[in-house]
């Protein structure tokens, strides 16, 4: 209880703050008032919008291409990692080119994606799916190398085969290490799709913002960057509570 | 189990690392990967051609896309717009850097700012910073002072939040000592808390400056007529793909550089952490 | 009858063939069945890595390692380990590790209960069997670690340093225990250490081996009752014994 009342008292007090400037600004004229929405006008703008719909369809699009994206690129950093982490000759030659890659921002190839797939929905899930597959995968293979030599001869002085040692002490040892990968990559997959419905979208929560910029209306700006802040909050703590639940057995460091 | 894994002697011997190769082998092997992934790609986009598999112009050879970067090179092309685009990251991040260090610092040592500070830090950390561009863009427009200002936002957060955290964490005991030795107010600062919390301030900076490079291009996109960013959404309207291609290996050549730099600085100042 | 374990001229070296640093002389060593032999030695004097190759981690360069007759060829569970690190797997719960041996064999679960129980019982630690390791303190955890290997019903027991992480009071507790398990299961135990007195307490026999490249010594047979005194004259005359030639030794180090 009071952890959820420590973090709730900061925010109050930054709203409270926000609230004061924004209407302290509109009374005072200093800058033009439309240009720094107060708390009550975004609350409105809101509203509005949920109520004809298309907050809702905003951010489930946006939800939905980040799922898509994400899920493929986590179930190829998956299975790749693993094996990459397991044959060294593989992991030798990749590891040169994922260096050689990975320096090159991922947004840089956003118009790549848009040559190549066109303006529809499958621009953005490969987009997604390109950005968040290379950190997950340099983490989950990370995490499987991890794994200390002294756990596997522990298993097979008890008699483990090859195959015993994967499923019975590479998996195991490794899941929180997948677990953090998979959290990393949805986060950066929500930072991105943001900048990717930018360009070339016409539904998304990206979309809504630059919206609000072509339309001169800053508290729509203001709703769309609160709703992802949101998302990004609530998925993260969830995916937080998860991975607490999941390897409550974690050594200490 | 496909006898490419690694066997049961290697596993027990070395673990799923495998051991170490000699120096002289595993730089062949590092440069024999790259040069088979450029092989690899040379053929595939060579294969695109001879096989009609669909317009060559979608998957074009590395040949090609070196070719269009020396191109540009030579006829002054790219220096105009990688100056444009290092200018920004410079500027932006400079400026976020002075100000993530300035406030952090500050906050992490004079709880009236900290109690300022932090909750509006707190209240805007979970929005994507590129949630907040068009925001710039509405404030000043869609010139040099938005990109820069929205640069200097985004690597601001970074740099704030390790600042501070290399403030706190300092060893009380380490605090304790310097004063029992007679050090105060800005002795004690600038001798002990700044020295301490240097590693992770430049841990923030190395961050900082990954994100500069992460967001610039996007902020070059909309409303830019040089830059790196600039070129590769411009190559879109006439499917420049080499030039696309070629402007994002740049970037991502500068951002190396820029880590680089970072991680030379950390290392000559903190060679107290490691004289070896 | 045989011997339980037969060492024969094996030797160690690592690194490229022509800048091969030598880890192990050339050792021969029998250990008889039911035996409790300690490997002593400086740091560094190859005493872990010949019990490596005895527990199939490592190959030896040259020569050969026989257990039952039978020539060591990678680890396999007639060789049971135990090790400083304990290596207990931590997302497991205590009776989960110290039944892994039997799951992989799989053993029916009612009988890995009773053998959980059995080994639980004989290392005292009964109701600490749904703790995860985390929870547990260092000497908790080698028992553990020990039943562990004892549930897999190995022909020997390797053991390296596995007090060595603990401190002296828990040390000597763990000690008597292994001590008091041994007088009930009559193991075969090849014990690395490199602390004398933990030697003479538990030893049969005592190697002190050379430092790098190691070879053995001297062996001590150690001829005191099953339940020592650390406190009689005997034993500090072996310990003195066994002191003025490991000093010999370590002098050759510090050279």
């Amino acid at each position: 209880m009071s952890g959820a009342a420590a973090r709730a008292v900061p925010m109050l007090g930054a709203l409270a703050a926000w609230a004061v400037v924004a209407h302290g600004n509109a009374w005072l004229g200093i800058v033009n008032p439309v240009l720094l929405p107060t708390p009550l006008e975004v609350g409105r703008a809101g509203l509005d919008l949920a109520a004809s719909g298309e907050l809702i369809r905003h951010f489930l699009t946006s939800l939905g291409r980040v799922a898509q994206g994400f899920g493929l690129a986590a179930v190829a950093a998956l299975g790749l990692g693993l094996l990459v982490a397991m044959c060294v000759p593989l992991r030798l030659m990749i590891e040169p080119v994922i260096e050689f890659v990975r320096p090159i921002p991922p947004l840089a190839f956003l118009p790549m994606f848009l040559v190549w797939f066109g303006l529809g929905e499958a621009s953005k899930i490969a987009f997604i799916g390109y950005t968040t597959f290379f950190p997950m995968f340099v983490a989950i293979a990370a995490g499987v190398l991890r794994v200390d030599v002294v756990l596997l001869r522990a298993a097979a002085s008890l008699g483990a085969s090859r195959a015993d040692l994967v499923r019975r002490v590479v998996l195991p040892a490794a899941l929180p290490g997948i677990v953090v990968a998979l959290r990393v990559g949805f986060g950066l997959a929500l930072f991105v799709i943001v900048g990717a419905e930018f360009m070339g979208a016409d539904a998304g929560l990206g979309h809504l913002i630059m919206e609000g910029r072509t339309f001169f209306n800053p508290a729509q700006i203001v709703v769309g960057a609160l709703v992802l802040g949101l998302l990004g909050s609530l998925i993260n703590t969830l995916l937080l509570a998860t991975e607490r639940r999941l390897i409550r057995w974690r050594p200490e460091a | 189990m496909a006898s490419f894994l690694s066997t049961m002697p290697e596993l027990m011997d070395a673990g799923l690392r495998g051991a170490r190769l000699p120096r002289g082998r595993s730089l062949a092997l590092r440069l024999g990967a790259i040069a088979a992934f450029l092989a690899l790609w040379s053929l595939l986009s060579g294969a695109v051609v001879v096989l009609r598999l669909f317009n060559p112009i979608f998957l074009p050879g590395p040949w090609l896309v070196l070719g269009n970067v020396l191109d540009m090179a030579v006829r002054g092309q790219l220096w105009v717009h990688l100056a444009a685009t290092l200018e920004r990251v410079a500027l932006g991040f400079g400026t976020g850097a002075a100000l993530g260090v300035g406030l952090g610092l500050a906050a992490g040592h004079l709880k009236p700012v900290r109690y300022v500070v932090e909750p509006l830090v707190e209240m805007l950390r979970p929005i994507p910073p590129l949630a907040v561009l068009p925001m710039f863009i509405v404030w000043v427009g869609i010139g040099e002072t938005s990109k820069v200002g929205f640069i200097t936002y985004a690597t601001f957060f970074p740099i704030f939040l390790t600042t501070v955290t290399g403030v706190r964490q300092i060893d009380p005991l380490l605090l304790r000592a310097a004063q029992s030795l007679g050090a105060r107010g800005v002795g004690l600062f600038a001798r002990v808390i700044l020295p301490a919390a240097l590693p992770d301030i430049l841990t923030g900076l190395r961050l900082g400056v990954a994100l500069a490079f992460f967001v610039i291009v996007i902020s070059e996109f909309i409303g830019a007529e040089h830059g790196l960013g600039y070129l590769i959404n411009d190559g879109r309207n006439f499917f420049l793909v080499p030039q696309m291609l070629g402007a994002a290996v740049v970037l991502g050549l500068l951002g190396y550089a820029g880590n680089a730099l970072v991680r030379l600085l950390e290392r000559r100042l903190n060679r107290w952490q490691h004289p070896a | 009858m045989p011997p339980k374990i037969q060492i024969q001229r094996v030797g160690k070296s690592f690194g490229a063939a022509d800048r091969a640093t030598p880890a192990l002389g050339e050792i021969d060593l029998d250990v008889a069945e039911r035996e409790f032999v300690c490997l002593l030695g400086p740091s560094g004097c190859g005493k872990s890595t010949l019990l490596n190759i005895v527990a199939g981690f490592l190959g030896p360069t040259t020569g050969i390692v026989l257990v039952d007759g039978r020539p060591v060829q990678g680890p396999a569970p007639d060789r049971g380990v135990v090790f400083q690190e304990y290596a207990l797997f931590p997302w497991l719960t205590v009776s989960g590790n110290v039944e892994f041996g039997p799951l992989l064999q799989s053993r029916p679960a009612a009988e890995r209960r009773g053998t959980v129980e059995r080994y639980l019982n004989l290392v005292g630690l009964s109701g600490h069997a749904d703790k995860f390791p985390v929870q547990l303190s260092g000497g908790m955890k080698q028992r553990v670690a020990i039943a562990r290997a004892l549930a897999n019903n190995p022909s020997v027991i390797l053991m390296d340093e596995p007090f060595g992480a603990l401190d002296a009071q828990t040390r000597e507790v763990l000690q008597d225990e292994l001590s008091r398990i041994q007088r009930v299961e009559h193991k075969t135990i090849l014990f690395v250490t490199h602390s004398i007195r933990e030697a003479v307490y538990l030893a049969d026999r005592v190697v002190v081996m050379t430092s790098a490249p190691g070879q053995i010594k001297q062996i001590f047979p150690v001829k005191l009752p099953e339940v020592r005194d650390r406190f009689a004259p005997e034993f500090t005359q072996y310990e003195a014994d066994i002191t003025r030639i490991v000093r010999e030794e370590v002098a050759k180090v510090r050279e």
